[in-house]
């Protein structure tokens, strides 16, 4: 947990949030209060330079040329595959798979499970707070294999209800698959907790860690989870890259995802050798420009600090639950003991997608709807939820702005 | 402030607060239910027609402020009128919304709607209703959906 006792000063979030040249453009001629951070982030100089100098300088294809730009764009991307084993302190570069995003990493890991360990009747454990991305593969893959789904329920707060964990565990549990930070509670969950309990029955553990990337210092060597899977995007990175971190023991023993060029290593119409971990998993040409692109987000803000972005952030969280739950009628989504920086809300007798154009309105980017978590909503009986979600560039001012057009909409619909 | 006024005026509010025409017809003939994938809203209408004649209609759903107003506007305007009056009605509150028509005072309250031309994103909310509505005059089976 980041120490809430620091304090990060203003002046130095300004200069943080110099580095991103869109927060200076205006929203119908309002500044841009940008808080949809869960559902991507803002990118920062370096990044925007570090993608477009790839493409001025360096750009040929990875993997396969003899000449000069050839041999520097391998370098570079195999240069992003370590910083992203660093950021994640992977035991080697060989268990970071590059992948558009998380969606994509976990049907890659669905998808090699299905068709190596799922059989019929074995059991995918997931829970009730469960992105999409981490429901409709297991789904798929159970389909193909006569696997079912058990699904660990969650709390009014919205935190996983572990009363009856260890009866999900059994000689059929395949995979325990668990979202980190609920992108619509801001649940962070105590995967530390889960992982042990999980590895305690032998059960391998998938970690959706979307949320959680841009906001918590991750170990996957201390978590000993087996796959964390995370989108660039979501850490200030660009879209269409994504690392889907694999224990090697499980990238070794899956099967190929998708066939094609580079996870070969020799191809003859009666049979294919394939190529070695990672490349197994990286079929055509990757997106090399992403990559380098991402290498210099997690840069970023490694060198800002998580601990110091983490406790900026929980100000934000602190204080928009705080100036929020003032406003009569309004009631918070997502009230766990820990929580990152998202705040999903309803307000009696005003639908979120009307919040959220009268927030847009007033320049507020906020997301409104179901956040690909319908069972999320269904357990709290909304259709949907506002959700403000802060990053490191957010401003108490702007929580104001919301709170603000909050209450206008109070008015407007009141009146 | 003044394109919100325009999007919600008294009328869309009126209607959101005091839906008419709400709730379950037993005694339909033709029902359709939409879907708005984007903000997950689900709407019912349900229809008795006798010969050309619409009857009764009655709508049932949880949606926005302009999803819901459309739907209870709807049900005003096209209770009583022919099935084909009321597919012409659908027609032109389209083109309204598109920008391929330029509201006139016979749309009556339909106009106050004109305002959502100003808001893209939020078309496809006035529309649901419409679109659930051809779908039961045409009896498809299957749910509609906005996109």
């Amino acid at each position: 947990m980041p120490s809430a006792s620091e304090v990060i000063s203003v002046e130095t979030v300004a200069q943080w949030r110099a580095d991103f040249p869109i927060l200076q453009r205006t929203v119908y001629d309002k500044p841009l209060a940008y808080l949809d951070n869960a559902a991507t982030t803002q990118k920062p100089q370096v990044v925007l330079e570090a993608e477009e100098r790839f493409y001025r300088e360096f750009n040929s294809n990875v993997h396969r040329g003899v000449y000069y730009l050839s041999e520097r764009a391998t370098e570079l991307y195999e240069a992003a595959r370590r910083t992203a084993q660093r950021f994640l302190n992977a035991a080697s570069p060989e268990e970071i798979v590059f992948v558009r995003g998380t969606t994509e990493a976990i049907n890659l890991v669905a998808h090699c499970m299905a068709r190596s360990r799922l059989r019929p009747n074995a059991e995918i454990v997931l829970t009730h707070m469960e992105h999409h991305s981490n429901i409709v593969p297991w789904q798929l893959a159970a389909e193909q294999t006569g696997a079912r789904l058990r699904v660990i329920p969650i709390t009014e707060q919205g935190e996983l209800d572990l009363s009856h964990l260890e009866e999900f565990f059994t000689e059929r549990t395949a995979l325990l698959a668990v979202v980190h930070v609920s992108n619509s509670l801001g649940t962070i969950n105590p995967i530390e907790e889960l992982i042990r309990k999980a590895h305690a029955y032998d059960i391998p553990v998938l970690v959706d860690g979307a949320q959680a990337v841009a906001h918590l210092p991750i170990d996957v060597q201390e978590l000993g989870c087996d796959f964390y899977a995370f989108s660039g995007h979501k850490v200030y990175g660009p879209t269409g890259i994504g690392v889907l971190y694999g224990r090697r023991r499980w990238l070794e023993e899956f099967p190929p995802y998708q066939g094609g060029g580079d996870m070969i290593r020799q191809v003859t119409f009666e049979r294919t050798l394939y190529n070695e971990v990672p490349y197994k998993f990286e079929a055509g040409t990757p997106n090399i420009a992403g990559a380098i692109g991402l290498k210099a987000a997690l840069e970023y803000i490694q060198q800002l600090g998580l601990e110091r972005i983490a406790a900026h952030e929980h100000f934000l969280l602190t204080y928009a639950t705080e100036q929020l739950q003032r406003i009569p009628g309004l009631r918070i989504i997502g009230t766990a003991w820990r929580k990152a920086a998202i705040v999903s809300f309803v307000v009696e007798g005003i639908h979120p997608h009307d919040l959220g154009t009268i927030a847009d309105r007033e320049g507020i980017a906020i997301r409104v709807g179901h956040h690909c978590t319908q069972p999320v909503m269904d357990f709290f009986g909304v259709p949907a939820t506002a959700r403000a979600s802060f990053a490191l560039y957010n401003l108490p001012e702007e929580v104001d702005r919301l709170v603000a057009a909050v209450q206008k909409a109070v008015e407007l619909f009141r009146a | 402030m003044d394109e919100l006024r325009e999007l919600y005026q008294q009328l869309i509010l009126e209607h959101y607060r005091n839906p008419r025409n709400f709730g379950e017809l037993p005694e339909a003939t033709h029902r359709a239910e939409g879907h708005n994938p984007l903000c997950g809203d689900r709407l019912e209408v349900a229809l008795r027609i006798d010969g050309e004649h619409i009857v009764e209609i009655r709508f049932r759903g949880s949606g926005c402020a302009i999803s819901q107003a459309s739907a209870s506007v709807m049900t005003t305007l096209v209770k009583g009128t022919s099935v084909s009056e009321a597919m012409a009605l659908a027609d032109r509150f389209h083109r309204v919304l598109l920008g391929q028509e330029v509201p006139s005072p016979e749309l009556g309250p339909l106009a106050a709607f004109a305002g959502v031309r100003e808001f893209p994103s939020r078309v496809k909310c006035a529309t649901l209703a419409w679109h659930t509505l051809r779908a039961a005059l045409q009896q498809v089976s299957e749910p509609v959906t906005t996109e």
